[in-house]
């Protein structure tokens, strides 16, 4: 007898009618755009210009979707966003850096440093947090402090470069707000390789996730090796997301968002909060990034702006809903 | 059955000595019951045992030692039920027995049928399956400590540490409770080392107290020679009466001090 309901095959049927929203979205994606849909318009617009930027969208939308969850599960705080130790700062202030000094002599390197310095900005912000964190006993607490200050710090040395820069004020702020316009299939190869690494590494830790879910103690009680998947976890989640950051900019809120809404109507277990927000981080970014295009010719809406502009309504309509019904 | 010593265990906290050197055995399928007031280092012992806290001495399980165990062995040879557990609200009690399986599942494995098979033995044995589909916010303080007691159980380790399992529970819960544990004892040969506040019930279920004061053993063996008056007025600063059953329960009670008007 088994009165208790198995939901995991439940759960693979979600799972799989996610995965169908995603090609949806993925398909409306490469039909819209400025020049017309697929009708009207040639197979090199929609190869050159519109695939790489929904593939980008959907790598992009799905690794900060899987890190936001994967720090959520390793600090058991649902409020925080995979920018929590300092990436976003680290990156920001990386990217400030070569607005401000490097432009002009970068010009003609066959690589460009931009994404370089925002990448390895974010790495070592998360690198001196999570130093200055452990020398402090290395809990979720100091961590989250030492990310506070580290985060702080960046910004304001960002800020003094801008007060002396004036003039690269214009294109630091639309590199903040993210952007996936300029998305071609050179930053798509380019952040692959992490994104892959990163995203499984965090899936192969979502059982620890759900152990750490009673805490430090207790989950060392049931033999857990807390501050290794913590480690290893951060490592992972940070490096996926310095690699998408260092493309696409600071694209706020689906981090935090998504693997919510996962849980809000899905399932609170860590073993489906992980796959499901790849896939409905992807589906929401594509989506997300369709409106941009459309709204006003000339100059895009930033999608970091976009992100907020949808995902906040919506976000309040599941919480809301959800309410209701518990 | 597994039997538990300590030699020479000590317990410290930067400088301050929360257990002096503390050497015991447990017999193998024994209760014991370390009472003590606040303070006294009961939850330090449980905690050196459980790996949580740093000891110096040994601890050993049917002779060998704790501290040189992977965290995972060391999690299917004791299994520890803290005092305040933190509860999931959002997870089920299915999920979250669960996770006593966690030591028998390798570091990037999922549980095997043979661990859901188990895990639903264990809730049918004590009469949870109706939470297994329930989050665990959903239940009261009682149905939540019974399913932390089911996820001990279900680590199938040979020894168990309660920590105070029974201070946030109404005196219907706290026997439920208690009496579930005896019957694992007897049913698996668990021997059971617990911290309890209580200490009539301290006296009913286990084998053998001991009395902790400031870290250090002040009285041992059986219910009726560690709970006197004396001793208690001494290293409680309680005043009580203790009346000794014919069944050979020993039962405090606390008397008032000032004179009845
Ligand atoms: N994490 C800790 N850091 C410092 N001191 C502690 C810590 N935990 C317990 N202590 C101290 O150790 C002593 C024993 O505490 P504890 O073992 O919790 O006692 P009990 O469980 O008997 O109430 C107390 O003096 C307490 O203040
Ligand atoms: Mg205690």
């Amino acid at each position: 007898m088994t009165a208790h309901a198995d939901h995991r095959p439940r759960h693979r049927w979600w799972l799989l009618a996610a995965l169908a929203l995603l090609v949806g979205a993925a398909v409306l994606g490469a039909m819209v755009g400025p020049a017309g849909s697929i009708s009207s318009t040639n197979w090199h617009i929609i190869w050159k210009i519109r695939l790489p930027r929904v593939v980008l969208a959907a790598i992009v939308g799905s690794m900060l979707s899987l890190a936001g969850a994967s720090y959520q599960g390793v600090f058991r705080n649902p409020l925080v966003d995979p920018y929590l130790l300092g990436s976003a700062a680290g990156a920001g202030l990386g990217a400030t850096l070569v607005f401000a000094y490097a432009r002009s002599a970068t010009l003609h390197w066959p690589v460009d440093p931009l994404p370089l310095a925002a990448f390895v900005g974010a790495l070592v912000a998360v690198l001196v947090t999570y130093s200055v964190g452990v020398s402090f006993g290395g809990n979720s607490l100091t961590l989250v402090l030492a990310g506070v200050a580290v985060a702080a710090l960046c910004t304001a040395v960002q800020q003094m470069v801008l007060l002396r820069n004036a003039d690269v004020i214009d294109e630091v702020y639309s590199w903040i707000s993210g952007r996936l316009s300029t998305a071609t299939w050179a930053d798509v190869r380019l952040v692959t390789p992490y994104v892959l690494v990163s995203s499984v590494i965090l899936l192969l830790h979502r059982r620890q996730l759900d152990v750490l879910r009673v805490g430090d103690e207790e989950a060392a009680s049931l033999g857990a090796e807390v501050k290794r998947v913590r480690l290893v976890v951060v490592i992972a989640a940070t490096l996926g997301t310095a690699a998408v950051v260092s493309v696409s900019g600071l694209i706020g809120f689906v981090g935090i968002m998504v693997p919510h809404v996962v849980r809000l109507v899905f399932s609170a277990s860590y073993r489906w909060v992980l796959p499901m927000s790849i896939v409905v981080g992807a589906t929401f970014l594509i989506l997300a990034d369709v409106p941009g295009r459309v709204l006003e010719h000339g100059r895009e809406t930033p999608i970091g702006v976009v992100t907020a502009f949808l995902g906040a309504p919506m976000f309040i309509v599941v919480l809301r809903s959800k309410r209701r019904l518990t | 059955m597994s039997s538990l010593a300590f030699q020479d265990v000590v317990v410290r906290y930067d400088r301050h000595v929360a257990v002096q050197p503390f050497t015991d055995s447990v017999r193998p399928g024994e209760w014991l019951c370390l009472i003590g007031p606040n303070g006294a280092g009961k939850s330090s012992v449980l905690r050196a045992v459980a790996g949580l806290v740093g000891h110096e001495g040994t601890i050993t399980v049917d002779g060998a030692p704790l501290a040189v165990r992977s965290p995972r062995r060391r999690a299917a040879l004791v299994a520890y039920v803290p005092q305040s557990p933190l509860i999931p609200a959002d997870m089920t009690g299915f999920d979250y027995v669960l996770l006593g399986r966690n030591p028998y599942i390798g570091y990037f494995g999922s549980e095997s049928r043979h661990d859901r098979a188990l895990v639903q033995d264990v809730l049918e044995r004590l009469d949870l399956v109706r939470f297994a589909d329930r989050r665990l916010g959903t239940l009261s303080g009682g149905e939540q400590q019974r399913l932390v007691i089911a996820r001990a159980v279900a680590q199938e380790a040979p020894v168990l540490l309660l920590d105070e399992p029974t201070s946030a529970l109404d005196i219907g819960h706290q026997q439920q409770a208690l009496e579930l544990v005896d019957r694992l004892r007897r049913e698996h040969g668990l021997t059971v080392v617990s911290a309890m506040h209580d200490l009539t019930l301290a006296g009913v279920y286990a084998d053998r107290l001991t009395l902790l004061h400031q870290g250090s053993v002040v009285a041992a063996g059986a219910a009726a020679e560690v709970l006197r008056a004396e001793t208690l007025s001494e290293f409680y600063g309680v005043s009580v009466s203790v009346h000794h059953d014919p069944d050979g329960t020993v039962v405090v009670v606390p008397r008032r001090t000032a004179p009845l008007a």
